[in-house]
């Protein structure tokens, strides 16, 4: 089988993509899982907790969202070690994105926390419930309608932010097309590979967001 | 427990070159706002073609929209710094490509807003523009634009941040903006603590800066009453 140059290399190189995609994918997901663990509790935080809680948490989010991704990135990276705390590039840029993305999540938590109505959480407190049984029982599940479409978003920004990774040496899809490139010089087939490839991850996933979103539009306060 | 740097701390080398940070954040903002500008160009004449235009341009513009909103920004970048001369047989300099990149990355995000700001423009006043007679370009560009513009003024200001946050990513191409003139810095001299403790606050400040003094500005434009 003769294939053109362009779609040679594509083909190729995908076995060797295959491998950059699935890490990928598992710093995207363990970032997704600690930053909804961390972004929900940081959102309750934020909107029920006395000054002395919500305050730090309003400065770590705005301080952390302000920065450009690259920039907190290279921060930990780099400043970690200068500390003494010895840490691998694999921890060091996972828990960079780890941190962007629970100061997003956690945005997105208090806006949907605090879209419901406040008279949920006091009919919560008249029955006698308790702090943690309101928030999982009244005024989390109620929550959520407004918040997955909104958090979906978010795990789009990460894995799109994961590809940052890559420039502190882990070879995810994105160092992993910069190789292949390296080896072949063919720059326009491999990051047209590459974007399709991220292309079809994210656009599920805002798919599901969009439905998501339309399912629960009958929601009017 | 001790937690301690192994170095002592050392500001001298970030005063020394402090120039490259100073003109790098300049470089930064003129980055994000030749993105915006150009964005703004891109993203209002697709909105207005989608208004407009038939089913097959608005599949075209929307195949734009999602393709450019899923893929990671940094993919763009190469591809429009490595990728597109390697088959187009020409060259251009890396903060011409960065800032071709920004805009396509700006126009696409901004053909939503500038929609949704032509959706929320009252039925009413573009009535009142058929009823005195204008004719439908003339109610384009004096009804419809002057009022979407002020409707989306915060949408604008947002984009605006949020790309020059992105700047950051030209450091990639060497592009010496303020990351770059930051990384120049600690690969020469190894005061990487020093010099993020001067560069992370030049970030914050300019771009809460830029968030209160916009939204000043967005107060002056709003709209009361629609």
């Amino acid at each position: 089988m003769t294939l053109p140059p362009e779609l040679n290399v594509m083909v190729k190189s995908l076995p060797f993509l295959w491998q950059g995609l699935l890490v990928t994918l598992q710093v995207s997901a363990t970032v997704v899982v600690v930053a909804l663990v961390l972004g929900v509790t940081l959102g309750v935080g934020l909107t029920y907790g006395p000054r002395w809680i919500a305050w730090p948490i309003r400065l770590f989010s705005d301080i952390i969202r302000g920065l450009p991704l690259l920039v907190l990135i290279f921060f930990v990276y780099y400043a970690l070690p200068a500390t003494g705390w010895s840490i691998n590039n694999f921890w060091a840029a996972l828990s960079a994105l780890a941190l962007f993305e629970t100061a997003h999540v956690s945005e997105v938590a208090r806006g949907a926390i605090q879209s419901i109505h406040p008279g949920q959480n006091e009919a919560g407190k008249a029955i006698g419930l308790t702090f943690v049984q309101r928030m999982l029982y009244v005024v989390l599940p109620q929550a959520l309608r407004r918040f997955l479409p909104p958090w979906i978003n978010t795990v789009v920004d990460t894995v799109k932010g994961s590809a940052l990774v890559s420039l502190v040496g882990i070879v995810d899809l994105m160092l992993a097309i910069q190789q292949v490139i390296g080896r072949t010089f063919q720059p326009m087939p491999m990051y047209v590979l590459g974007a399709i490839m991220y292309f079809l991850i994210n656009y599920t996933l805002s798919l599901a967001s969009r439905r998501l979103e339309a399912r629960f539009a009958y929601i009017r306060e | 427990m001790s937690l301690r740097l192994h170095y002592h701390l050392n500001f001298n080398f970030v005063w020394k070159y402090f120039d490259r940070l100073s003109w790098g954040l300049l470089l930064s903002l003129e980055l994000a706002a030749a993105g915006i500008l150009i964005g703004i160009a891109i993203g209002l004449s697709l909105a207005l073609l989608a208004n407009s235009g038939g089913r097959a341009v608005r599949a075209v513009i929307a195949a734009y929209v999602e393709f450019i909103r899923n893929v990671p920004l940094l993919l763009l970048v190469y591809l429009v710094f490595y990728g597109v001369p390697s088959i187009g047989g020409f060259a251009y300099d890396a903060p011409t490509s960065f800032i071709i990149t920004l805009a396509v990355y700006a126009g696409a995000y901004l053909v939503e807003v500038f929609r949704a700001g032509l959706d929320a423009i009252p039925k009413g006043l573009i009535d009142a523009g058929k009823a005195i007679g204008l004719t439908p370009w003339q109610r384009v560009v004096y009804v419809k634009l002057p009022t979407m513009l002020r409707i989306v003024l915060p949408s604008l200001s947002n984009a605006f941040i949020s790309l020059f946050k992105d700047t950051a990513l030209a450091s990639v191409i060497a592009v010496p903006e303020l990351q770059y003139g930051a990384s120049w810095i600690y690969t020469n001299t190894f005061r990487i603590v020093e010099v993020y403790a001067v560069v992370t606050p030049m970030y914050l400040v300019t771009g809460y800066g830029l968030l209160f003094g916009l939204r000043l500005l967005e107060r002056r434009f709003a709209i009361r009453r629609l």
